[in-house]
């Protein structure tokens, strides 16, 4: 995950202000089901993207687990929540009703619409930012958010790594074939050397952390974190999308409050 | 000592009956060590592998200190200060480049131990600019990934992270046992470019000695630690030392300048049977992606790549790093799928099993081809020497007999109970090739076999390969060492980066 290349405005906001934006949007969704308020969130944004750098086909690229869950979260709800006024669908103890529809796609809208501004956050933000305003701004302890940091740089080392061990296996006479028990033991296998290479490496990595001075109490930071104009526009923007989400529906009547 | 215009001070160790046992472990890994080391000198630490030189640099680092029951004697010192309460005054590079790396941008990377010791931020980018001009990798922007950089470019980025903390003594831990040559001479020029300008006191431990020979002004030889006799075996000029000290470094396996170990000769070059044969191959580590109902193919590391592999006869494969060497090794080994192009395994190897490797089930592959990986604990399969060697046998019902030979030959009878993980590195590398062979293949692809081992190791193992080779086994092996590929003799692929390959003849040893 890397911003090379993406110079959208809002890369120049303060990530933890876009943080703080994104979870009032998150927020509010998780208070109601219903598909106004979500749809109106969604609505917002999507008219985001230009600011964030982000296109359709690469909101598809990074978050299609995301969609594909939202949409069978909708379908599920959608078939097996208990029906009200007229039934659509009926196919054994599968049925569709217009209430259960609309359950449904609200489920489904919000799933979407809570999991966008995830995506849209880590669009226009570098994590290295990311930690230096948690550290600096937040105040979270700096070993923590630097270690998690660095820690972050090798997971993206160990997918290259499980292939590798994969084939190093192969060649070694353990194969993917067999019946599933074998390829469960393969699998456990497999994982248990990726570990082991894993740990090597977060030790190696963490002595060269330490012979660079890092645990000390006393830190400087070379990159400051620092606010802006547009960061107030930043979250204004999260209440102005937030609040207008609850208030569309409640004027459509359609709010329905979880707990 | 003055501190030079580079606002460098270098800084003085010294050493007073030091010794260091590691947590859980009966024998002290250092005993009795007695070094002085003066501000500005340049040491280059020697010796076989054992005698605590890692443990030392790791302790004059100041990153020992974490073991619970670890145990210290004597004193050891820089500037007068236990390492560990001086932090800043040394900077550690060690082998593996992949953990010399601590951010994802060049720029912060570097920046990150100056910010450790609490410089100004001021301050900081101006050292950052500084250093990155160094190490020479001004070329490229500060958020430049370093994801991108090559294993010389790490090592050379490491570099200028340590230079940015502006330490008195800058400490080398095998920092191009995993380069290839032009990797290695970048890091050491590099090296040796920053401490003219800053002056500050270096001590590297490399097998390699005619790489850092003329750049160190005194050789260090340490063994291993024992009761009776001193840590510190020989000091001195390097010259003096290694005219002293030959025939034993060379014995402890050390890469003594014009050194080539002796090594078994080629009995005959003349080749058998057609084993393997790769077509226009187009090679790559990437599956092929789906979209929609589509089907792309990765863009191929190297392609137009064709070879035949013979019984008896060596292919050794060369060529710069990111040119597709160890992904053409692979797939020439049936682990990976070609993208265009086509393996076949003729039918002296196929024996009834297809002529598709890549489509054999792991059992019938590794009778047939058996590969070597670069890093050899990816390939351990159980918890015991002997198990692994057994491993292969068990599965396929026979050749058992073989690994008492193999344990034999590659002197490991005495590690048969030993963890595999637990082993020193040389005999890790043999503990690989010969679980490999215990399965008794025709075709043996090595993938860098002799990176980082020491003389002994290597002497050893280009023998054996001789031997296999004129028992009718066809060797396949990705390396940038010249005279390694010399012992195998055969044909040699020269890879270019990304273009097609040229085909010259290996001196036939």
């Amino acid at each position: 995950m890397s911003l090379h290349g993406n110079h959208a405005l809002l890369t120049r906001a303060n990530p933890l202000a876009k943080f703080v934006a994104v979870f009032a949007i998150t927020l509010v969704l998780a208070l109601s089901i219903d598909w106004v308020s979500a749809s109106a969130a969604l609505l917002a944004e999507f008219a985001l993207f230009p600011l964030v750098g982000l296109t359709l086909r690469l909101l598809w690229q990074r978050g299609w687990p995301l969609i594909l869950a939202a949409a069978l979260g909708g379908w599920s709800t959608a078939i097996l929540s208990a029906d009200s006024g007229r039934t659509l669908l009926d196919v054994g103890i599968w049925s569709i009703s217009e209430g259960s529809l609309e359950l449904g796609l609200g489920f489904m809208l919000r799933g979407l619409a809570i999991a966008l501004p995830a995506v849209l956050l880590m669009s226009c933000t570098d994590p290295t930012d990311l930690a230096d305003a948690l550290a600096q701004k937040a105040k979270l302890p700096h070993r923590f958010v630097l270690g998690t940091l660095a820690a972050m740089r090798l997971v993206g080392l160990m997918a290259e790594e499980w292939q590798t061990i994969g084939m190093a296996r192969r060649a070694r006479g353990v194969g993917s074939h067999g019946s599933p028990l074998q390829r469960l033991r393969a699998t456990l296998g497999q994982s248990f050397g990726l570990l082991v290479q894993a740990v090597r490496r977060a030790s190696r990595l963490a002595v060269t952390m330490e012979a660079r001075g890092f645990g000390g109490s006393e830190r400087s930071w070379a990159r400051e974190s620092t606010y802006s104009l547009l960061d107030v526009w930043v979250l204004l923007g999260g209440l102005v999308i937030s609040a207008g989400a609850v208030l569309a529906a409640i004027a459509a009547g359609t709010w329905n409050f979880v707990f | 000592m003055p501190s030079t215009e580079a606002g460098v001070r270098a800084a003085a160790v010294s050493a007073r009956g030091w010794g260091w046992r590691h947590a859980g472990r009966t024998a002290q890994a250092v005993h009795g060590l007695d070094l002085d080391i003066a501000p500005g000198e340049r040491v280059l630490l020697l010796g076989p592998s054992g005698a605590g030189k890692s443990t030392l640099l790791h302790a004059l680092a100041g990153v020992l200190g974490g073991e619970d029951d670890a145990d210290e004697s004597g004193s050891l010192l820089v500037d007068g200060v236990r390492p560990q309460d001086s932090r800043g005054r040394a900077g550690l590079m060690q082998q593996d480049p992949e953990t010399q790396v601590v951010l994802s941008r060049l720029g912060d990377d570097v920046a990150f131990g100056a910010e450790n010791l609490a410089v100004p931020p001021g301050d900081i980018w101006a050292r950052v600019h500084e250093a990155i001009d160094d190490v020479g990798l001004a070329g490229f922007p500060l958020d430049h990934p370093t994801s991108a950089l090559s294993g010389g470019q790490k090592q050379r980025l490491a570099l200028a992270g340590i230079l940015a903390m502006r330490p008195g003594l800058i400490l080398l831990d095998e920092p191009t046992a995993n380069l290839d040559p032009a990797g290695v001479l970048e890091v050491r020029d590099a090296v040796g470019r920053c401490l003219d300008k800053t002056g500050a006191t270096l001590v590297v431990v490399e097998h390699r000695v005619s790489v850092w020979k003329d750049l160190v002004d005194r050789i260090v030889v340490l063994q291993p630690g024992s009761s009776s006799e001193p840590a510190v075996l020989l000091d001195g000029p390097p010259d003096t030392v290694l005219e002293q000290a030959r025939g034993m470094l060379a014995a402890a396996g050390v890469w003594v300048p014009g050194y080539v170990p002796a090594t078994r000769a080629r009995a005959g070059t003349s080749g058998g049977e057609l084993l393997l044969s790769a077509q226009d191959l187009a090679v790559s580590r990437e599956r092929p992606r789906r979209r929609g109902f589509r089907t792309i193919p990765p863009v191929p590391a190297q392609s137009g790549l064709s070879a035949d592999v013979v019984a008896g006869q060596a292919l050794t494969i060369t060529g710069p790093n990111g040119a597709g060497k160890s992904t053409f090794a692979l797939t020439l080994a049936g682990l990976l799928a070609p993208v265009a192009g086509k393996v076949s395994a003729g039918v002296a190897l196929s024996n009834g099993a297809g002529n598709d490797p890549y489509k054999w089930k792991a059992q019938q592959l590794i009778s047939r081809i058996g590969t070597v990986f670069q890093e050899p604990e990816h390939q351990f399969v159980t918890g015991r020497v002997l198990d692994e060697l057994m491993f292969g046998p068990r599965h396929l019902g026979h050749g058992e007999e073989r690994v008492e030979e193999l344990l034999e030959r590659l002197r490991l009878t005495h590690l048969v109970d030993a963890n595999p993980y637990t082993l020193s590195g040389g005999e890790k590398r043999r503990l690989s090739v010969a679980t490999v062979l215990a399965a008794s293949p025709k075709v043996l692809v090595l993938d860098e076999p002799t990176f980082g081992q020491d003389a002994n190791t290597w002497a050893e193992l280009a023998s054996f390969l001789s031997e296999l080779l004129d028992g009718g086994t066809a060797v396949v092996s990705v390396t940038h060492d010249e005279e390694f590929s010399a012992v195998l003799g055969g044909t040699e692929m020269r890879l270019r980066s990304a273009a097609a390959a040229v085909y010259t003849e290996a001196g036939a040893a």
